[in-house]
């Protein structure tokens, strides 16, 4: 039989947590009326130096919180497909700043700011700049040297650039071979589709990471559509010259014994031929194909080292 | 005299594990350790970075916390309870060995709370890295080095206590604490200083203790080794700097009133 005191105490814990289910519910009310609160766009203490003096030595921790602020920012900001990232540089020169040796920050930091909006903040600019700085504070690492030449090459289309990064980056101890073929074929053939096809061959052979694969997978594929729309383009035009007039389908051409048979993308899906000009089918599997592009729909080359969307989970 | 320091010295240690604001502190240092395995998750590739940051970061804060709270009413305490009376004039127990015991007193709670903590933060660390190697060995030192920094804000807080109030005595130890974690950048400024601000900055500089070497948690958060050389200067220079201290609050201590 329970004493008085007890029954008292059991009506106090009851009355406890009945109010704080209530509170929890009403938490839950209150977040959907804030769901569409903007984004807070705000970097309270904008110095990186006075951070790092009001850090009181725990300036790694510091960067730690700053980086996993950005991350979650760049998250929601891409989630909520923005176009805008105000303070995603400031946010990398801060975290950085705090610890110069946190590497996956000038990675995926970089990438964040080169990625096309709403990817990414679009200003490669930036992003080489970031990448700069991590390679003065960490000159052995190689992988930098790397980033840096992609950027160059992919985003800013300076082949010249990226050359220079790669040969640099093939100087540091244990850097990967492929830098040094990479700044000889960049500064050779820059910008020609077979010094693509080699790089993205050999990030393909020489990483486990399976993001990296089927990133590295998915540019060869790209590459292939490339190489294969101009060849089709090329042969359309030779039947267009022969016959008086652009072909209306594929049929017309494998009649004229151009092609075998009706051409296929990788996805093994027909590729169209309208007036002259053939399209894929569906861009969606080839993101980052620059010939064939379908009418109304945008080239987005993406990025980067990795050149692949960075979406960390939130 | 080895009798008497240590007598104090562990009743000081058993009084001080009896303070429930300790448990308190340990239990919260443990599970910042415990959520830094979790805050690793919701970044990007800094899993064990994060860990090693937040978890030594955790140990030494709260270490430093329980030497200021513990440290500054040591002697105030003895005082307002009057008890003071009794051990150094019934026992009899020299003054100077009062203030040594209970300084080991405080140290040896304090290494046994980083002990403790540190266990946590290694089974973080087990955990996150699937296993501990040789990789983790600049972790050892980092502890080693927070211990250190135990050592110094213990004597100071010790200090404190000989003359002033524990309100004051904790302001003046956290303001010290933190003034010495720009002890590396007050040299710097003094350098860059002439006349006579820069004999007293240097003055200054040298005299505020030097937290900022004794932080080595970013370094080995990223898996680099901390020098031998630097180890056994640390080491020496918190013997010295906290006997100087230690000598300091003997010197205040003896010429104190009690009555």
């Amino acid at each position: 039989m329970m004493t008085h005191g007890l029954k008292v105490q059991s009506v106090y814990a009851l009355l406890v947590a009945l109010l704080l289910a209530m509170s929890a519910l009403l938490v839950k009310q209150v977040d959907q009326v804030r769901a569409d609160e903007p984004l807070q766009e705000v970097l309270y203490i904008p110095s990186p130096k006075v951070v790092e003096r009001l850090s009181l030595g725990y300036k790694g921790l510091l960067a730690d919180i700053y980086w996993t602020r950005l991350v979650q920012y760049f998250g929601s900001k891409h989630r909520a497909k923005s176009r805008q990232y105000l303070i995603l540089e400031p946010l990398l020169d801060m975290t950085t700043t705090l610890d110069p040796k946190l590497l996956p920050a000038y990675e995926f930091g970089s990438v964040f700011l080169a990625q096309k909006p709403p990817e990414g903040a679009g200003d490669p600019a930036a992003a080489a700049r970031i990448v700069e700085k991590g390679i003065r504070e960490n000159p052995g690492a190689w992988r930098l040297y790397y980033q840096l030449g992609f950027i160059y090459w992919l985003e800013m289309k300076q082949p010249a650039k990226a050359a220079d990064a790669f040969e640099r980056g093939s100087h540091v101890p244990g850097a990967h071979p492929w830098m040094k073929v990479m700044a000889a074929a960049l500064a050779a053939h820059a910008g020609e589709t077979e010094t693509a096809t080699y790089m993205w061959t050999n990030i393909l052979n020489s990483t486990e990471d399976p993001q990296l694969r089927a990133n590295a997978n998915r540019r060869l594929l790209c590459l292939r559509v490339d190489k294969e729309v101009s060849i089709l383009e090329e042969r359309a035009g030779i039947y267009a010259q022969q016959s008086g007039r652009p072909a209306n389908n594929w049929q017309e051409l494998v009649s004229a014994g151009m092609l075998r048979r009706v051409p296929l993308d990788p996805d093994g899906r027909p590729y169209q031929l309208r007036a002259g000009k053939v399209y894929v089918e569906d861009m969606e599997p080839f993101p980052f194909i620059t010939r064939g592009v379908p009418p109304g729909q945008e080239i987005n080359n993406m990025p980067g080292d990795r050149g692949f969307k960075v979406v960390p989970k939130l | 005299m080895i009798g008497r320091l240590w007598a104090i010295a562990f009743n000081t240690f058993r009084e001080a594990v009896r303070d429930r604001v300790l448990y308190n502190l340990i239990l919260f240092a443990l599970l910042i350790v415990g959520a830094s395995v979790l805050f690793g998750q919701i970044s990007l590739d800094i899993n064990r970075i994060v860990l090693i940051n937040l978890g030594l970061t955790a140990i030494s804060l709260f270490g430093i916390i329980i030497a200021i709270f513990i440290g500054i009413g040591l002697v105030s305490k003895e005082i307002e309870k009057k008890t003071l009376y009794t051990v150094l004039a019934a026992r009899p127990v020299r003054r100077w060995e009062f203030i040594v015991g209970k300084f080991l007193g405080l140290v040896m709670t304090l290494t046994v709370n980083a002990g403790l903590m540190s266990v946590g933060f290694f089974g973080a660390v087990l955990y996150v890295s699937h296993g501990l190697g040789r990789v983790d060995l600049p972790l050892v030192t980092a502890i080693y080095f927070i211990l250190l920094q135990f050592v110094l804000i213990t004597a100071l807080a010790l200090l404190f206590s000989t003359f002033s109030t524990p309100i004051f005595s904790s302001i003046f130890a956290f303001a010290i604490f933190a003034v010495g974690t720009f002890a590396e950048d007050l040299r710097g400024f003094a350098q860059m200083a002439e006349g006579v601000t820069r004999g007293a900055m240097t003055f200054v500089s040298y005299l505020v203790p030097n937290f900022a070497a004794l932080n080595v948690i970013s370094q080995v958060a990223h898996d680099t080794p901390v020098e031998p050389r630097l180890v056994l200067l640390n080491t020496a220079y918190v013997i010295v700097y906290a006997g100087a201290v230690l000598v300091a609050a003997v010197w205040i201590f003896e010429r104190r009133n009690l009555k």
